[in-house]
């Protein structure tokens, strides 16, 4: 029984875990359909924020929660207005361009921090006792977390007038467009704010992965499959993609190992492709967010 | 005989490879000798995306999952046989089939662009974290040990049927070479076959090449697979070059130097992509000597200048100038016949 907790206490993190590393990305391509492939990059930066703060004396979960937002948002708002406004309607200029920030980035924080781990933090909160078993308190916090963010966007997309303004933009951009609504600033806003989530996300995984340069190659992989598995809506989307994926990634990773694991998960969303070419939210739940 | 324009095009440049082939051994030291075959394994993997992406219109960006599976597939065939006679076929249809398996769910579930870019990119980026995961004992293949981060060594080309005959590092110079010529001769063909043709259609419009009757997922699935067993090629000669194969080959960072090549090179030709891997890898390897300046730093702003600014590439970018200059050359010289003989027809 105590096993059975445990070992379902890790698959809800593992579907967390991928939930969290993908929703900014998710909230960029389903408003947008551009795929940012800095999105690690961000992450990143993310984790590099809440290093360097708690380093300079700052507390470690301002650092985390309100610091790492709000430089990753900055970045992004300044990244959409320098970079990827010229290039909207050129779906694969812009994953190339992105492409090149992702290096770039890479580039200047191997320059300014040097290519090995910035100072580690450890994780707050202590360790959770499960009968026999043991589970780490701040694994659930991120779970929380998660939730509570999901449910953020859910509220703030079907309940604020931005929300309206941004789901028509997300239907229709040129019909919203018609009818007054600036969608350039539609997108400046939509990618701050996915920079600004992933941001968030970087800084809260940083006490557990550590930070480097290239820790975004760690989570990418797995953010875009979980996005392009999803499909375009963006919360129902990253949900059950994360739900299914980390599902099976959980299972087969507690049978076989981590690495098989990751293979699986890899497996599944290609089936998954081929039978669902437009992700699950091109099938199912096509009312969703 | 006169040939066709841009047939005696690749022969030209064909002779000019040959020509280099044979005079850079005499001149170039023999470190640059070595450095180059590597080099010339980059290139035939720029070769296979500049046809995939260039003339199939498959925007594959994990080009290097083919590529490395093909290093890998001849480090461990060839210490399995002892010889590089059979671990070269092995190595390419190692390539091929992967290709032919995740071509099929890819194109048969007709997956495009960004998605096709993405699950690409990942299924690279997933061999990385599963190949550097092998370096237990038990992580196997026949005599091969996969050795992890570290890698598997790749034991040198020999004379074919004989493994005792290894080739010294000039002879694997002129057969890296020579696969270099051969591979892009080949591309040329390819590209001018009817099939070639049924594939630029395709990347032109794929709903009226689909309209007159072509399988596009079977087309698609071809070029594909060709591609793939060409990058499985440059990983033989990129692995006997290094003669060791790390997880580094699936890298993101190598992915994405390979995409580099082809947008600097010029998507649509196939010798763009090949120049522009020389050129840039020289360009990495002194940036690598000095330490201001980081690789990934420079690459990223190439890239994106590239994207924003040369979006065609170099070579096309050229080939555009020169046939503008041209075609105004033609304008003026039409001028000129016309005035003089306006004082004839007019009266």
């Amino acid at each position: 029984m105590d096993l059975v907790v445990s070992l379902a206490l890790q698959i809800l993190y593992g579907m967390a875990n991928l939930a969290l590393i993908s929703l900014g990305l998710a909230i960029v391509f389903g408003m947008m359909r551009v795929i940012n492939l800095a999105h690690g990059e961000f992450l990143m930066l993310g984790g590099y924020t809440v290093v360097v703060a708690t380093n300079n004396g700052v507390n470690i979960w301002i650092a985390m929660l309100v610091l790492a937002p709000l430089v990753v948002g900055v970045i992004g708002v300044v990244v959409e207005r320098l970079l990827i406004r010229w290039l909207y309607g050129r779906m694969i200029d812009t994953l190339l361009a992105t492409w090149g920030l992702s290096l770039l980035c890479i580039g200047l924080v191997t320059s300014l921090f040097g290519a090995s781990t910035a100072t580690t933090i450890s994780p707050p909160l202590g360790v959770i006792t499960i009968g026999a078993y043991t589970s780490s308190g701040y694994e659930m916090f991120l779970i929380v977390v998660t939730a509570l963010l999901l449910l953020a966007g859910y509220a703030a997309l079907k309940l604020t007038p931005l929300g309206l303004v941004a789901r028509g933009t997300m239907q229709n951009a040129e019909m919203s467009s018609a009818l007054g609504v600036s969608t350039p600033r539609i997108y400046m806003i939509t990618f701050g704010l996915g920079a600004a989530v992933t941001g968030l996300a970087g800084g809260l995984l940083a006490p557990i992965t550590g930070v480097l340069p290239t820790i975004g190659a760690v989570y990418i992989a797995k953010a875009f499959i979980t996005v392009i598995s999803g499909g375009m809506a963006i919360l129902t989307g990253t949900a059950s993609a994360s739900v299914l994926l980390g599902g099976v990634n959980g299972i087969v990773a507690f049978l076989t190992g981590p690495t098989i694991g990751e293979v699986a998960l890899l497996v599944a969303a290609i089936v998954l492709l081929r039978l669902m070419p437009r992700g699950i939210t091109g099938t199912f739940f096509r009312k969703g967010l | 005989m006169r040939l066709p324009r841009d047939l005696r095009g690749t022969l030209v440049i064909a002779a000019l490879g040959s020509g280099f082939m044979l005079v850079a051994p005499e001149v170039l030291a023999f470190f640059t000798i070595i450095t180059l075959s590597q080099v010339i394994g980059l290139a035939i993997l720029a070769l296979s995306l500049a046809l995939v992406w260039g003339f199939g219109g498959i925007l594959c960006f994990g080009q290097t999952a083919f590529f490395g599976l093909g290093a890998y597939a001849y480090a461990v065939a060839a210490t399995n046989i002892g010889g590089s006679t059979g671990a070269i076929p092995i190595a390419i249809l190692v390539a091929a089939a992967f290709a032919a398996v995740l071509g099929y769910f890819i194109f048969y579930g007709r997956v495009s662009d960004v998605y096709l870019a993405i699950i690409t990119l990942t299924v690279a980026l997933i061999l990385y974290s599963l190949t550097r995961r092998t370096s237990g004992p038990e992580y196997k293949i026949g005599n091969a040990l996969l050795g992890g981060f570290n890698g598997t060594t790749a034991p040198p080309l020999n004379i074919p049927g004989d493994p005792q005959a290894v080739l010294f590092p000039e002879h694997t110079f002129y057969v890296a070479m020579i696969a270099l010529i051969a591979a892009y001769v080949f591309c040329s063909w390819l590209v001018r076959t009817h099939f070639g043709r049924v594939c630029i259609a395709i990347r032109e419009n794929e709903t009226r090449a689909e309209l007159l009757a072509y399988d596009i997922r079977l087309y698609k699935l071809g070029i594909f697979m060709i591609g793939a067993a060409l990058a499985g090629l440059g990983g033989v000669f990129f692995s006997v070059g290094v003669s060791r194969v790390t997880p580094d080959v699936f890298s993101l960072s190598q992915a994405a130097v390979a995409i580099i090549w082809v947008i600097v090179g010029g998507r649509g030709t196939l010798i763009g992509p090949v120049l522009a891997t020389f050129a840039l890898h020289y360009l990495t390897a002194s940036l690598g000597t000095q330490s201001i300046l980081n690789t990934n730093l420079v690459l990223g702003i190439v890239l994106i200048i590239f994207v924003l600014l040369v979006p065609k590439g170099v070579v096309p970018t050229l080939a555009d100038l020169v046939e503008l200059r041209r075609q105004r050359r033609i304008a003026r010289l039409r001028e000129r016949w016309l005035r003089a003989r306006r004082p004839h027809t007019g009266r």
